[in-house]
């Protein structure tokens, strides 16, 4: 039984997303006993022969001049193309915003079953099992597919990539045919995020900021213990609607989905739609001067005070801490 | 021009969670039902499109049991033209079906825009646009932020990891709706008046085979409990201590 996973490039480096994809390949290859495809469409090659050590036996490059940008009817073929010939039983996609768009586009043209943002795979019975939140993360569910190949998308930074793992990484050349017709949409362009900050959902700590902030100049203070923790900025809803931070900062069930290392709200209350968003950090700090404020009920450590005193003081503390360190 | 628009009817976002007794689906006991979100920024892109134009027909379309009519009524009053019942008791939770059924209504409609969210809040798939898209064999741009129509050529925004794509995309075309996109409007008296006169044409769903199957719906394990580790900034030293210690993070 052997798994596919989709590769993704972006301006010719492998993203790291897709090596969490195939450590989880890797695990689910062990427990069917096949072995690990990618498929990477790219205009040239990015170096996938150093996928083997990420769990790759094997990785299809579908090369097209047309494929350094996102191509979705290029790629589309090109992955339906693959699982062609590797005939998989499984064929994985990061939940990121390219395989988010992709995966569906696959599922239908193949007519298969797909279960996108998973966080848990289990084989039963010979059987893939796929775990997926719903409702923004108040539910659990389990599915099963009917017929192979099964679809699943991987929610990014659930899965640990591997390293190491001595598999070969042959790179091969997967044909793409060029269906005559261009599709009709094309990216025309990509525009760099102003800070060229690292993007939410693919974020080791995040600090978000809510309306306890009472205005954007403030996020300042917000935006330091973002750096001294090596952190991103995120915001609340609240803050996103008033024009302070832009969209692409809002966690929730409205905004983004993350999955951070720590995860610190600084005076954001924790309604059930920001903490849809978050509540599958791992750590979860909450500075708030209400005692009551529900965010309290999911955080793992609570610092009840006034953040404009609270936040300067714990940045102080972090630079004093790193430091020691160097 | 023709536009459609499917839109879901989903459990409000402030719902919590019951399962139902058959531990695969939520307990609707109580339940206050909206419209998708995501699905009202396609509607009101819809109506932009078809005010900017000043012609055109904006077609709403649902799959779901009897209550799904309130929330089509409402669609109407906040303008669209006509609206499509796919009646279907209980809606499949495989996106794969929906999109199937959708499909098989739409088609004859030949529409140069179809809309639909980016995803359905209730099962959080974000299957049924792209889907759309390759069944209806039209070019599709998912989460969509910004969205401008040059004659038959639409100029997207999508935000992707650390940054946004301009799409250009040739109608007819499927585009998905993220947050950011517009302001829904809401509906006007009038508008609630001038829909009840406006038709719901009603038609079992054609739903086929099911290509997943849910197995159970849990609640998630309960977080382990956390504890406040001070007051103000006294309490910044024992939270240096236990990010350190305990969750072993800084
Ligand atoms: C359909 C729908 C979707 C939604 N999606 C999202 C979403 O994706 N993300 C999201 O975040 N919200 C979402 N919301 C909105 C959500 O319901 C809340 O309104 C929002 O999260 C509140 O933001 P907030 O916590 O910043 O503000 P508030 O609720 O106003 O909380 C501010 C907090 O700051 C604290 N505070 C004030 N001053 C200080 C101070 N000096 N020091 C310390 N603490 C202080 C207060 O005690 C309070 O707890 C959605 C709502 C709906 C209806
Ligand atoms: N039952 C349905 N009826 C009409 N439209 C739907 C239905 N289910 C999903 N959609 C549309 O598809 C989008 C994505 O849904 P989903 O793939 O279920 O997350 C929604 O925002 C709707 O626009």
């Amino acid at each position: 039984m052997s798994v596919l996973v989709f590769i993704e490039q972006r301006e010719g480096q492998i993203r790291s997303v897709s090596k969490e994809a195939l450590g989880e390949g890797t695990r689910l290859a062990e427990k069917l006993g096949g072995e690990v495809v990618g498929v990477c469409p790219a205009a040239s090659d990015p170096g996938l022969a150093s996928l083997g050590d990420a769990g790759a036996d094997r990785v299809l490059l579908a090369a097209h001049e047309r494929f350094g940008l996102y191509d979705a009817a290029g790629y589309t073929r090109a992955v339906c193309q693959a699982a062609e010939t590797v005939k998989p039983d499984v064929v994985l996609f990061a939940a990121s915003a390219m395989g988010k768009d992709l995966a569906p586009r696959v599922a239908a043209r193949l007519g298969m079953g797909l279960a996108t943002d998973c966080t848990a795979l289990d084989v039963e019975a010979g059987r893939l099992i796929a775990t997926r939140p719903v409702y923004a993360g108040k539910a659990i569910q389990r599915v099963g597919f009917r017929g192979t190949p099964a679809l699943v998308s991987l929610r990014p930074k659930v899965f640990a990539a591997v390293a190491g793992a001595g598999r070969r990484g042959t790179v091969e050349r997967l044909p793409v045919s060029d269906e005559g017709s261009p599709s009709g949409a094309r990216v025309r362009r990509v525009v760099a995020a102003s800070s060229g900050k690292v993007d939410l959902t693919e974020s080791e700590i995040i600090v978000s900021g809510g309306r306890g902030l009472r205005g954007p100049e403030n996020f300042k203070i917000i935006e330091e213990l973002a750096e001294a923790l090596g952190a991103t900025v995120g915001a609340s809803r609240a803050v996103v609607d008033a024009g302070w931070r832009p969209h692409s900062d809002q966690v929730g069930q409205t905004g983004k989905t993350v999955s951070p290392k720590l995860y610190v709200a600084v005076g954001i209350s924790g309604a059930i739609q920001h903490l849809a968003g978050m509540s599958s950090s791992r750590c979860i700090v909450a500075i708030n001067k209400d005692p009551d404020a529900p965010i309290f009920k999911v955080a793992d450590y609570g610092l009840v005070g006034d953040l404009f005193e609270v936040v300067p003081a714990l940045t102080e503390a972090v630079r004093k801490l790193n430091a020691q360190h160097v | 021009m023709i536009q459609a628009v499917c839109i879901k009817q989903v459990a409000d976002t402030e719902t919590r969670v019951k399962v139902a007794a058959d531990g695969k689906a939520l307990d609707p006991a109580g339940v206050t039902w909206i419209l998708n979100p995501y699905d009202e920024f396609a509607l009101e892109q819809a109506l932009r499109v078809r005010e900017k134009l000043g012609a055109g027909e904006v077609v709403v379309a649902s799959l779901g049991g009897a209550g799904v009519a309130a929330t089509l009524r409402n669609a109407l009053a906040m303008g669209a033209d006509r609206a499509l019942h796919l009646r279907a008791d209980a809606p499949p939770p495989d996106s794969l079906a929906v999109a199937r059924a959708l499909a098989a209504e739409l088609r004859p409609l030949s529409p140069d825009l179809v809309w639909c969210g980016r995803q359905a809040v209730d099962g959080d798939a974000a299957q049924v646009g792209p889907m759309l898209g390759e069944l209806l064999e039209m070019p599709c741009v998912t989460a969509v932020a910004g969205f401008e129509l040059e004659g038959r050529t639409a100029v997207v925004e999508r935000d992707i990891e650390g940054g946004r794509e301009v799409v250009e995309v040739q109608l007819p075309a499927v585009i998905t709706t993220d947050k950011g996109l517009n302001e829904p409007r809401y509906a006007s008296l009038k508008g609630i008046m001038a829909a009840k006169k406006k038709p719901i044409e009603e038609r079992p769903a054609q739903l086929g085979e099911p290509s997943l199957e849910v197995i159970s719906l849990a609640l998630p394990p309960p977080r382990s409990p956390g504890r406040v580790v001070g007051q103000g900034v006294e309490g910044v030293q024992e939270l240096i201590r236990v990010l350190r210690q305990e969750a072993k993070i800084l």
